[in-house]
C-alpha cells in the first residue's frame, strides 16, 4: 500500500509541475487581454477585464485560480473558435481514442507472434528475419512511414484513403503508421525476455519431464517472459499517444494531435494548452495504472 | 559466463551462443562506421561536397526527379518543389543532424551523468528529489511542449538544442545511478573513503571512470533517439525554421506532392533512416562489447 501511495503522490507531483509550466508558458507569452478584447476598448474596459480574469491578483493567486478552473474542468476559451476549449477537446477524443486503440492493436498482433518466433527460433533465418524489421521499424521515422503508405497503398495501388476520416478504410493506413514503431520495440523487448525465460531453471524442468515445446514456450516461458513487455505496451500506449501528432498531421485524421498542431499555426494557445494537459494526465493515469498491474502479477514488488 | 559443467545436455546451445557472439564481436560494425564517416565528412565540408546552393533554386527546374528515374546527373537526387537540388540540400542538413546531436548529447550527457553520480552516491533525500525529478521528466509530452514553446518564442536553433538535451538528460542519469549503486559497494570506494578522501574525490577519481564506459553506451544508443526526434520537430514546424534544409523540415515540404514528386519527401526520409540504423547497430556492438550484462539497455 506503501508502494501505491507514493505513486499517486509522485503523479500528482508530476501534474502540478506540468500545469506551472503551461501556466508559466501563457504568462510569457503575453497578457491574456491582448487577445480576449477589440483594439479601440478603453482603459476601464481593460481593467475591468482583467479584474474579471484576476490578473490584478498576485501571480501564486492567478496560478491557484488556473488550477481550481482546471479540476473544476474549465480549460478556458479558444482565442480563435470563441468556444470552451473542453467542449472541443471532447469533440476530438473519441477519433484520436480509436486512432491509438487500432494502432495499439496492430502493435501487440505484430509485435507478440513475431518476437516470440523470433525467441523459439534463435540465430535461425526467421529471427534474423524479425529482428532486422525491428531494427527497421524503431529506425524510419513515424512520418516517413505513413508517407511511404500513402504512397504505396493509397497513391500507387489506390486500395485506401490517404486523408481524412471516412470511414473504417481510413482507419487503416494511419493506424499501421502508427503503430509500426509500437511493434518493432516490441519484438525487441519481448524476444530477449522470452530468451531469459527459455534459459531458465523452470523451462529446462519442463522439458526435462517431457512437457511439448508448444506448452513450454506458451504456458511456461511466454508468461514469465511478459512483465518486461507489459511495461513496454503501456510506455508504446503512451508514445501513441506522441506519435499520433504526427501521423494525424500527414493523415488529416481530425484528432486531438491535429488540433494541436492547427493551434500552433493559428497561435491558439489555450487550445495547445488543454491538448497538453489532457495528453499528461492520461501519460500520467497508463503509468499509474502500470504500477498497479505490476503489483497484480508479480507480488515481489509490494514490499519495496 | 560460468562454464555449464552440470548440464551436458544444454551444452550445446551455450557454447554455439558464446561461439556467435565472439564471433560477432571481433568483427567492427564496418557499414555503421562508413555510414557515420560519410555523414560527418558531408557535414564538416559540405559547401565544398554540394554541387548547387542549398537554399536557392531555380523554379524552371521544380520537381526533376532523380537521375535513376528519369533525371538528369546534374541533380542526381532530383529537385523539390523551389526548384532546389535535393542532394545538396542532404549534405548540408547532415551539418543540423550532426550539430544537434553531438551538443544535445554533450550537454545532456553531462547534466544526466553528474545527476546519476550524485544521485547513486549520496542516497537520501538527494537521491530521491533527483530521481523524482527525472520521473517528471519522463512524463512530460516533449513533442506537445516544444509546439507550445514554439509558439510562445517563436522556433530557432537555440530552442531545439534546449530540447533535446531535456530528451536525453534522464536516460543518463537513470543509467549512470543504477551503475553507481553497485560500484559505491566495492572495496576501493571503502579504501579511498576511510583514506579520508574527501566525497568530490571520491566521486570525480573513483567513481566517474567507473561509469564511463555505460555513458557511452547510454551516448550512442540515444543518438538515434534525438536524430527522431529532431526530424519529428523539424517535421512539425518546431525545429530550425527555414530556409535552413533539416532533414526532417525536407520531408515535411515534400509531403504536399507526394503523389507527383514521391522525391522530395522520401529520399530524405531514408537518410534519416539510415543514420539511426547505424548509430543503433554500433550503440549494439557497443554495448555488448564494453559491457554483455548491459543487454537490458534498450535505445
Amino acid at each position: 500500500m506503501r508502494f501505491l501511495a507514493r505513486r499517486v503522490i509522485a503523479s500528482i507531483v508530476t501534474l502540478l509541475v506540468v500545469t506551472m509550466l503551461v501556466f508559466g508558458l501563457s504568462r510569457i507569452q503575453g497578457d491574456p487581454r491582448a487577445l480576449l478584447i477589440s483594439e479601440d476598448a478603453t482603459q476601464k474596459q481593460w481593467d475591468a477585464l482583467g479584474q474579471e480574469l484576476g490578473l490584478d491578483q498576485p501571480v501564486y493567486k492567478q496560478y491557484l485560480l488556473y488550477v481550481t478552473n482546471l479540476v473544476k474542468g474549465d480549460m478556458g476559451d479558444s482565442t480563435l473558435q470563441r468556444k470552451p476549449v473542453a467542449e472541443i477537446l471532447w469533440s476530438r477524443i473519441p477519433n484520436t481514442a480509436m486512432l491509438a486503440a487500432a494502432a495499439f492493436a496492430f502493435a501487440i498482433l505484430i509485435g507478440v507472434p513475431l518476437g516470440v518466433l523470433s525467441a523459439v527460433k534463435r540465430g535461425g533465418f526467421w529471427d534474423h528475419g524479425v529482428r532486422s524489421f525491428a531494427v527497421l521499424g524503431q529506425a524510419m521515422p513515424v512520418f516517413w512511414v505513413s508517407l511511404l503508405l500513402i504512397y504505396i497503398f493509397a497513391v500507387g495501388l489506390n486500395w485506401l484513403p490517404a486523408s481524412r476520416n471516412t470511414g473504417w478504410t481510413s482507419l487503416i493506413l494511419p493506424a499501421v503508421a502508427l503503430g509500426w514503431f509500437g511493434a518493432s520495440g516490441q519484438v525487441r523487448i519481448l524476444r530477449s525476455s522470452m530468451l531469459d525465460a527459455l534459459d531458465s531453471e523452470y523451462v529446462r524442468l519442463a522439458r526435462g519431464k517431457g512437457v511439448s515445446a508448444r506448452a513450454v514456450i506458451w504456458k511456461h516461458a511466454f508468461r514469465n517472459a511478459l512483465l518486461g513487455p507489459i511495461t513496454f505496451a503501456a510506455l508504446t500506449l503512451a508514445s501513441l499517444i506522441t506519435g499520433s501528432i504526427v501521423v494525424e498531421t500527414v493523415f488529416s485524421w481530425p484528432g486531438l494531435g491535429l488540433l494541436a498542431v492547427q493551434a500552433v499555426s493559428n497561435s491558439d494557445y489555450p487550445i495547445l494548452q488543454g491538448v497538453i494537459l489532457l495528453t499528461t494526465f492520461v501519460f500520467v493515469f497508463v503509468n499509474l495504472l502500470v504500477d498497479v498491474l505490476y503489483m497484480a502479477i508479480d507480488p515481489r514488488i509490494r514490499i519495496r | 559466463m560460468t562454464t555449464p559443467v552440470a548440464e551436458p545436455v544444454l551444452l550445446n546451445t551455450w557454447s554455439e551462443t558464446a561461439r556467435y557472439s565472439r564471433w560477432r564481436l571481433r568483427r567492427w560494425p564496418i557499414s555503421s562506421i562508413v555510414i557515420l564517416s560519410v555523414l560527418i565528412v558531408s557535414a564538416v565540408f559540405a559547401p565544398l561536397i554540394a554541387p548547387h546552393d542549398a537554399k536557392l533554386g531555380d523554379l524552371g527546374d521544380r520537381h526533376i526527379p532523380p537521375m535513376l528515374f528519369g533525371g538528369t546527373s546534374d541533380h542526381i537526387l532530383g529537385t523539390d518543389s523551389l526548384g532546389r537540388d535535393i542532394f545538396s540540400r542532404i549534405v548540408h542538413g547532415a551539418r543540423i543532424s550532426v550539430v544537434v546531436t553531438v551538443v544535445a548529447l554533450g550537454v545532456g550527457g553531462i547534466i544526466g551523468t553528474l545527476l546519476g553520480v550524485v544521485s547513486g552516491y549520496a542516497g537520501g533525500w538527494v537521491d530521491e528529489v533527483i530521481m523524482r525529478i527525472v520521473d517528471i521528466k519522463f512524463a512530460v509530452p516533449l513533442i506537445l511542449i516544444a509546439l507550445a514553446l514554439a509558439v510562445v518564442l517563436g522556433p530557432s536553433l537555440g530552442l531545439l538544442l534546449g530540447l533535446l538535451v531535456f530528451l536525453v538528460w534522464g536516460h543518463f542519469a537513470r543509467q549512470v545511478r543504477a551503475e553507481v549503486l553497485v560500484i559505491v559497494t566495492m572495496d576501493y570506494v571503502a579504501a579511498a573513503r576511510s583514506c579520508g578522501a574527501s566525497p568530490i574525490r571520491i566521486m570525480y577519481r573513483h567513481i566517474l571512470p567507473g561509469v564511463i564506459s555505460i555513458v557511452a553506451v547510454v551516448g550512442t544508443l540515444q543518438v538515434g533517439a534525438v536524430v527522431l526526434a529532431e526530424a519529428s520537430l523539424s517535421f512539425l514546424g518546431a525545429g530550425v525554421p527555414p530556409p535552413t534544409p533539416a532533414w526532417g523540415s525536407m520531408v515535411a515540404e515534400g509531403r504536399l506532392y507526394i503523389a507527383t514528386a514521391w522525391w522530395v519527401s522520401l529520399i530524405p526520409g531514408v537518410v534519416i533512416g539510415l543514420l539511426v540504423i547505424a548509430v543503433t547497430l554500433l550503440g549494439d556492438w557497443l554495448r555488448d562489447r564494453l559491457d554483455p550484462r548491459l543487454r537490458q539497455i534498450q535505445g
